[in-house]
């Protein structure tokens, strides 16, 4: 049994299937996107604006950022405990990784908090 | 035909280098031990594991051409297009990620850690039958591509998972085994194996490449085996 204190949810079992989940919400709203884009094809700022300020999609648009934050975590997680560990880097790999971790966790939280901003802002 | 082998002698050398020899196999589709057997005759002073040369103890896994396998089950004709013919040379390297004891002798130790900690032994706690616990054919069915497994490491250090979390990973060797007793109707561990794997590391480290499948000597399938502890772990969490 291996304990890790940065993984995202309680245990392997939850980040996989966190990760399986967010796959499928990503998935879903890229393609319903894609069918919007091309049923509308030719559509000006207005018409934009109004179906990305009404409230389904606003909705979605939150899924859709707490999706890609949680996914974006889970994935760069594996990548970092996998290629910044003490066989690559040597005593200073804790270190390292830590660091990047921190990055990628400050970056992420910044962009859901903007894209949230954007989403519900109305601006 | 030439082959290149990895040479290092830690108490001789300051680095691992790639030895050459020319060895006559008589236009014979010699299994890679044979081979190796030749090349002993050359050289005594290259080093490897064989016992039972025919693919039954595992001794002699080693990275053939870039694949691993087992020296003494593989003919030149299948390491790849031109070996046999000594269009190109047979490399042999030991197994990858396993510290380097000597040429192609590696250190085991990490791989035996992995198996250990998934218990791989029956664990029943009601009192024994007189003769044996009995099984009925379909429980014992289940057993089938799991209890082959001959521990010769081919699978787990063709893993990246393996190589980049060794002591964290438990590898497919080990997973599969570990599958092997969940399957098992005469085991009564299941809660408490299951509990050993559900962290982010030792099971879920499989990203299902498949490396081991397509290096498994005796044509065992672990990405299978750990997709069905998978379910069993998603079952009891869910």
């Amino acid at each position: 049994m291996v304990t890790s204190v940065t993984s995202f949810g309680k245990n392997g079992v939850s980040d996989w299937l966190i990760q399986r989940v967010t796959a499928v919400i990503i998935g879903v709203y890229f393609v319903g996107l894609m069918g919007w884009l091309m049923a509308n094809s030719g559509f000006d700022y207005a018409t934009w604006k109004g179906f990305m300020g009404s409230l389904p999609m606003q909705i979605a648009n939150t899924l859709m950022m707490f999706s890609v934050a949680a996914h974006t975590w889970i994935g760069l997680w594996g990548v970092t405990t996998d290629y910044l560990t003490s066989l690559q880097l040597g005593g200073s790999a804790t270190g390292i990784r830590l660091l990047v971790q921190a990055v990628i966790i400050l970056l992420t939280l910044v962009y859901l908090l903007w894209g949230l901003v954007m989403i519900w802002g109305g601006a | 035909m030439k082959v290149s082998i990895y040479r290092y002698n830690p108490e001789l050398d300051n680095e691992p280098y790639m030895k050459e020899y020319d060895i006559d196999t008589q236009g014979k589709d010699l299994m890679v031990l044979d081979v190796l057997a030749l090349v002993k005759e050359q050289d005594p002073s290259m080093g490897y594991r064989r016992s039972c040369r025919e693919g039954v103890c595992g001794s002699d896994g080693m990275n053939i051409n870039g694949k691993n396998g087992l020296a003494c089950i593989t003919p030149l004709s299948e390491v790849a297009p031109g070996v046999l013919e000594g269009r190109k040379p047979l490399i042999l390297r030991p197994l990858p990620g396993l510290p380097v004891i000597r040429d192609l002798v590696v250190d085991m130790t990490m791989f035996y850690n992995q198996y250990e900690k998934v218990q791989p032994f029956l664990q029943n706690n009601t009192p024994a039958p007189a003769i044996e616990r009995l099984q009925s054919p379909e429980d014992r069915a289940k057993l089938d591509g799991l209890y082959e497994c001959i521990l010769c490491a081919c699978c787990s250090t063709s893993c990246p998972s393996f190589w980049w979390n060794p002591e964290k990973f438990l590898g497919p060797a080990a997973l599969l085994q570990s599958y092997r007793f969940l399957a098992d109707s005469r085991d009564q561990a299941t809660e408490d194996r299951l509990g050993n794997l559900d962290d982010p590391f030792s099971l879920f480290r499989c990203h299902g490449i498949m490396n081991c499948v397509s290096v498994c000597p005796k044509g065992l399938n672990p990405t299978r085996a750990i997709g069905h502890i998978r379910s069993m772990l998603l079952e009891r969490a869910v």
